[in-house]
């Protein structure tokens, strides 16, 4: 069902837990829908020194977490904001039709933790993130 | 993923037995002929089928014609529902059930209320338990027919049978019971039960797969499902799966002979697995009844982890369990039945449910009960959910 990449983001995943000196936190999902991502980065001269997660869910949402996690990790504030729930798909080889929202969850928890970052530091910007309304790949309803 | 070295999901399907294969064998090759044929190596099919319904209508306490072969344990519910509420149309069209039912169940019902079918859902208590006092008070004039399963699939309660069989006679209503769970598990004699129908399913008890059986009280008339051949007295057409049919009756045999000490067997391992279980996982909740429960049958709920998690981390342990969570529904509510007994949606996310099946010893056991609290801690720390109780603690 998952393919090796998923399995291996699962099994090991990388940067698990709380980054502790986080200036950018931001959790999305709910535990009624069975998953939930929180991550916490530091970010130092508009770059993502370190980046972790914390996440309830399936196994594809803690592969997707793991695998956002790398994907944004060393990048600057604005190139982490382009990365996509396709580019955290297309980099685990693919994820099976009823996990796509994992993905999309990666990506908005992401986006979630950089608004906290601006509203931290009072840049009046606003981050258009994750699905702008349901494209029916999921249930949930956003 | 791991090679399955630990099989504990013996209620989603069974190793077939090496006596029920023997004993198919032969039926794919030499005495391959339509039992439906007048010469010779048809008639010994029919011969053989109409043995091995004696075997099955004698494991349950029918009469051989009273017994029918069905492709599955789905088809014989979808045939009991079906069968009667068209044919007690003129009757009315009131059906009662519980909230816990099997797919096969529940997804039928669904279609006749399309066609204008009126089903009361019963609720089960925190044990899943429906309520007797509850069903009397549903059934009308225009209640054709109650269905209740025996034992429940996910949480393993057994339901008050007897009891609602002789409640739906005061009222004159038909009675089935979906008792593919049950059927090996727990000793079965329909006529003593007082039941009007009952469905079993040959791989849930170490037969094949593709072979259950509708039991049909004598005189109850039902349409026909599916309609074609003369096969099965007229009442359920297609050629016999003859190797299906042998395979299914061998294996009711086997496991009906010494049944009882099947299950003070396999009740031990159960018994042994929950309270290790809730000795050393800290937040865990049993779910189901603690006595009236399937010998084979463990749920239990680990809060603040998902349960598609927790069998995949278990598969590469090479151990095979099952879930109620959202993402091994198929959809992203948990498990209905989780939901009816009061589970609230993330802890139901998190169920485990280990099926202890005849072959399972007492190492495999422990082989799970040592992998298992290492694992649910990993994941629990993987957990935003646990630091927020953590937090309050």
């Amino acid at each position: 069902m998952y393919s090796e990449k998923v399995m291996d983001h699962f099994a090991n995943p990388r940067n698990v837990g709380e980054v502790e000196d986080a200036n950018a936190v931001g959790q999305v999902g709910n535990a009624k829908c069975g998953d939930i991502m929180k991550i916490s980065m530091k970010i130092e001269d508009d770059i993502i020194k370190d980046v972790k997660f914390k996440t309830f869910g399936c196994g594809a949402a803690v592969a997707t977490s793991s695998m956002a996690t790398e994907l944004v990790k060393g990048k600057t504030v604005d190139e982490a904001l382009k990365v996509t729930n396709k580019a955290v798909m297309e980099a685990l080889d693919g994820l099976p039709a009823v996990k796509v929202h994992c993905s999309v969850l990666a990506e908005e928890a992401i986006g979630a933790a950089i608004q906290d970052y601006y509203q931290r530091n009072g840049i009046d910007k606003k981050v258009e993130k994750g699905c702008n309304g349901c494209c029916g790949s999921c249930d949930h309803h956003h | 993923m791991s090679k399955t070295t630990y099989y504990f999901d013996n209620a989603a399907t069974t190793p077939v037995r090496k006596e029920v294969l023997d004993a198919m064998m032969p039926f794919f090759t030499e005495n391959y002929g339509n039992a439906s044929s007048i010469y010779e190596v048809g008639a010994r099919s029919k011969n053989y089928i109409n043995e091995a319904r004696k075997i099955v209508s004698d494991a349950i306490g029918c009469y051989e014609n009273e017994l029918f072969f069905t492709a599955s344990g789905s088809e014989a519910d979808n045939w009991a529902i079906k069968g009667v509420a068209y044919s007690k149309k003129s009757k009315g069209n009131h059906i009662i059930t519980s909230a816990i039912e099997h797919h096969a169940v529940l997804h039928t019902l669904e279609f006749l209320e399309k066609q204008g079918y009126e089903v009361t859902y019963l609720p089960v208590d925190e044990y899943g338990q429906i309520s007797l006092d509850d069903l009397k008070n549903a059934i009308k004039d225009s209640t054709i027919l109650i269905t209740i399963m025996y034992a429940n699939n996910e949480i393993g309660t057994i339901e008050p049978i007897k009891e609602i069989a002789k409640i739906a006679k005061e009222h004159n209503v038909i009675f089935h019971t979906d008792a593919v769970q049950a059927v090996g598990a727990v000793p079965i004699n329909v006529h003593e039960l007082g039941v009007d129908m009952l469905s079993l399913s040959g791989h849930k008890f170490n037969g094949p797969k593709g072979v259950g059986a509708l039991y049909i009280k004598k005189g109850l008339r039902i349409d026909n499902l599916i309609h074609g051949g003369a096969q099965e007295s007229n009442r359920r057409a297609g050629t016999e799966n003859t190797p299906g049919i042998i395979g299914l009756a061998k294996a009711i045999e086997l496991a009906t002979t010494n049944l009882n000490e099947k299950i003070e067997r396999v009740s031990k391992l159960r018994d042994y697995t929950i309270k290790e279980i809730e000795k050393r996982i800290p937040y865990c909740r049993l779910n189901g009844h603690r006595t009236d429960r399937l010998c084979g049958n463990v749920n239990f709920s680990f809060r603040f982890i998902e349960g598609e998690s927790l069998l995949l981390m278990l598969d590469l342990k090479g151990v095979a369990a099952s879930s109620g969570s959202a993402c091994t529904s198929g959809s992203l509510d948990p498990s209905h039945v989780l939901l009816a007994i009061g589970l609230p949606h993330e802890i139901a996310h998190g169920s485990l449910r280990i099926s202890i099946g005849y072959q399972n010893t007492k190492e495999e056991i422990d082989y799970l009960l040592d992998i298992l609290p290492p694992i649910v801690e990993r994941l629990r720390q993987m957990s935003p959910l646990y630091d927020e109780i953590k937090g309050d603690l």
